[in-house]
């Protein structure tokens, strides 16, 4: 084990090459760039023996991760925002292949406007694809999470791509001190890429990814990719426990920070639950009995381990990162689903922040608890909140001022 | 000293073909499906130690569950990125034989599957993708001149008049000449075939066998439902494809285009157009001589200049 300092972007390449990954299919995008920079040096130097091949575009890359997998060798890949949409549609089909790779996705908003900063609306487009899906709050949860997602996504009852999700800037772009795995130790836990039956050979021909004609054949491969991301669920545990074991730490489908006696709780995915964390510490020493619950499995969602750690909780704040536009934040669905069916259960309060990495400040957490305290006393869930401020409304009439007296500049040049 | 044979000398003669016929019948195609008989042709040339990566298209319905016509082996990719498919599988197989996973003699011939549509719309970056990163494949394009497995609306392949459902009054394109775009990437091989001359295409395919490298080939496919006519005249329309001129026989390789069939005299093309559905319009109810003129003028225009 060697402790140092990395980014996430570094921690990512770490995990690509511990896992001993035999094929790196790649494409540029920021804020994900220096995944593949970092590989393809250590490809040349020979200090990672696989190979990289640069696409022409995210959807052949993926198209390519899926072939090569479906070829049997270990395979990692990474992209971002717009270039998870572009080759999105090949990942529902490699998802269909049972197809298993890691791609890391580097979190980053999706036009338009434009933009280059951190939510997850990118990921969550993917959210239905089979890809299983691990999120990320720090760079050490990076590289261990590279490492149990090729476990999950190589295992026989499992075989879907898994995508590690790492927000951009805040986790890709920041170096935090990480404990990386020796070589050895890592290969042990990951074990050779076993591809089965699923592998091209000249003496075993096969067809794969065929067409189906009709909906019974259809929906038959259709519930077996449901079976397999919800077989994943267990195999986590699994996964969880020999990780934990070799290397001492453990990983729960969803993160319980100080909920053991909380009435209330924030839930969130991520490296901005770190601000939420920070905001329990903070509300605790006030006397709130507030905890935070990070789900780090989004697919398969882990319902069951959610629910037990909310349900005896009298309020929570489900603040998304992301915004499915005319619906709200989707997790807060997601989690309302999760806690139906219990008996007792506690108000959800829905909240969108962090979009395009716009932060949610210590005063906007106190809000929240407050609004949550609020709603328990009256019995009932605040309407959902676009969080936003009065200076950062400011700012953008400001900027649309500007913008105002360029125009009128322009008009009345000569 | 003799010069070693060139592979394609296998196929001197007609009874030199293959005579056992390696894909399997009972296929979802269309009866007289020009694409079929390409790819029939193709596949007992090649054999059966190829995996066909194949993108949307009419060829996607070879292999339908639980059936399949190939002894080799088949992924459906998508309609965009055959060529990255390829790649992906080709790498793959590198790989496993670079670390001793697998042996030479489980290795493959990676061939692309495609369409006109594909080929020359949405999957030519990723076929000018592989093709600039050398990549070791073949691509068999086969041409029925527009998107045939959606009712033949138009493509970029669909040549200059002919109606479609997209274009009932004819096409106003001009057919991209993909020949020319892909041998613009100076690849190992390109060449030209029409399943109505099989020991040209069997020669062709012979030869980008036996070479490295991104290989491609454009096969001629008359399409009964799409161009509408019968069935049983695939075969003739074919030849009066080449023997018009309209579908010259062609290769390239190392900067000099070849055609390996120049047809002479030519026959008008009337007579190839007037087989056909398609171009009916321009003999009824009237005959529009100036639209078939133009034709006869554009396929003059290119062999005056192929010399």
């Amino acid at each position: 084990m060697t402790r140092t300092l990395l980014t996430g972007n570094a921690a990512a390449a770490w995990g690509a090459r511990l896992a001993a990954a035999d094929y790196v299919p790649a494409f540029p995008i920021t804020p994900q760039t220096e995944i593949i920079e970092t590989i393809s040096a250590w490809a040349r130097s020979g200090d990672m023996p696989g190979r990289i091949t640069m696409f022409e575009s995210e959807h052949s890359m993926l198209t390519a991760a899926g072939a090569a997998a479906a070829t049997g060798v270990r395979v990692f890949t990474a992209t971002s925002s717009q270039g998870l949409l572009y080759g999105l549609e090949m990942l529902y089909a490699c998802a269909g292949w049972r197809a298993p790779f890691v791609l890391v996705n580097v979190s980053r908003g999706l036009a338009a406007p434009i933009t280059l900063e951190a939510d997850h609306n990118d990921v969550l487009a993917a959210r239905d694809s089979g890809a299983l899906q691990i999120h990320c709050a720090s760079c050490q949860e990076v590289v261990d999470s590279v490492l149990m997602a090729y476990r999950l996504a190589e295992h026989p009852a499992v075989r879907l791509p898994a995508i590690v999700n790492v927000d951009g800037f805040q986790l890709s772009f920041t170096r935090e001190p990480v404990d990386l795995p020796d070589a050895r130790a890592a290969a042990d836990f990951v074990g050779p890429f076993a591809p089965g039956a699923l592998k091209f050979r000249a003496s075993t021909p096969i067809s794969q990814a065929v067409a189906v004609l009709g909906g019974s054949a259809y929906s038959y491969f259709r519930y077996e990719m449901q079976r397999a991301a919800e077989a994943a669920l267990a195999a986590h545990e699994t996964v969880a426990e020999d990780f934990a074991r070799r290397f001492g730490r453990r990983y729960a489908a969803a993160e319980a920070y100080r909920m053991d006696d909380a009435e209330y709780a924030f839930l969130m995915i991520g490296s901005f639950a770190t601000k939420a964390r920070d905001a329990v510490d903070r509300l605790r020493r006030q006397g709130r009995r507030i905890g935070l619950v990070r789900p780090r499995l989004v697919r398969p969602f882990p319902a069951a381990h959610i629910a037990a750690l909310l349900w005896k909780t009298k309020a929570v704040a489900v603040v998304d990162q992301n915004l499915s536009l005319g619906a709200g934040g989707i997790l807060a669905g997601e989690v309302a689903s999760a806690l139906y069916g219990a008996s007792t259960r506690p108000l959800i309060a829905s909240y969108v922040g962090g979009l395009g990495g716009r932060d949610i400040g210590a005063d906007e957490f106190d809000a929240i608890a407050a609004e949550l305290q609020d709603a328990a006393a009256r019995g009932q869930a605040p309407k959902p909140r676009l969080l936003f401020t009065a200076d950062e409304l400011r700012e953008v009439r400001k900027m649309q001022a500007v913008a105002a007296v360029e125009r009128h500049e322009l008009e009345a040049a000569p | 000293m003799t010069m070693p044979a060139a592979p394609e000398a296998r196929f001197a003669r007609m009874k030199d073909l293959p005579s056992t016929h390696l894909l399997g019948a009972g296929t979802a195609m269309c009866g007289g499906c020009g694409g079929l008989m390409a790819v029939k042709q193709v596949y007992d040339v090649l054999g059966p130690n190829t995996v066909f990566v194949n993108a949307a298209g009419c060829m996607t319905l070879l292999s339908t569950y639980p059936f399949t016509p190939f002894r080799g082996s088949w992924l459906y990719t998508a309609m965009a990125s055959a060529p990255a498919g390829a790649q992906g599988v080709r790498d793959a197989l590198d790989i496993l034989r670079a670390s001793g996973r697998m042996k030479a003699d489980e290795d493959m011939q990676v061939v692309v599957l495609a369409g006109d549509g594909s080929s020359n719309g949405m999957g030519l970056s990723a076929t000018s993708g592989a093709i600039d990163r050398a990549l070791d494949f073949i691509y068999l394009c086969y041409d029925n001149e527009g998107y045939g497995n959606t009712g033949q609306q138009s493509s970029a392949a669909t040549p200059h008049g002919a109606a479609t459902p997209t274009e009932t009054g004819g096409a106003r394109g001009r057919k991209k000449d993909l020949f020319a775009i892909w041998a613009a990437h100076d690849p190992a091989y390109v060449a030209t075939v029409s399943p109505s001359e099989p020991l040209d295409l069997a020669r062709k395919i012979e030869k980008a066998r036996s070479m490295k490298g991104p290989r491609l080939v454009i096969a001629f496919a008359p399409c009964p439902t799409g161009w509408t006519y019968d069935p049983e005249r695939s075969v003739e329309i074919g030849h009066l494809a080449v023997k018009s001129g309209l579908w010259p026989l062609k290769e390239y390789e190392g900067g000099r285009t070849v055609h390996t069939l120049k047809p002479h005299p030519r026959v008008p093309v009337e007579e190839y157009l007037r087989l056909q559905g398609r171009y009916r319009h321009l003999f009824e109810p009237a005959r529009d001589e100036a639209a078939i003129a133009e034709i006869q003028a554009g396929v003059d225009a290119y062999w005056a200049k192929a010399g």
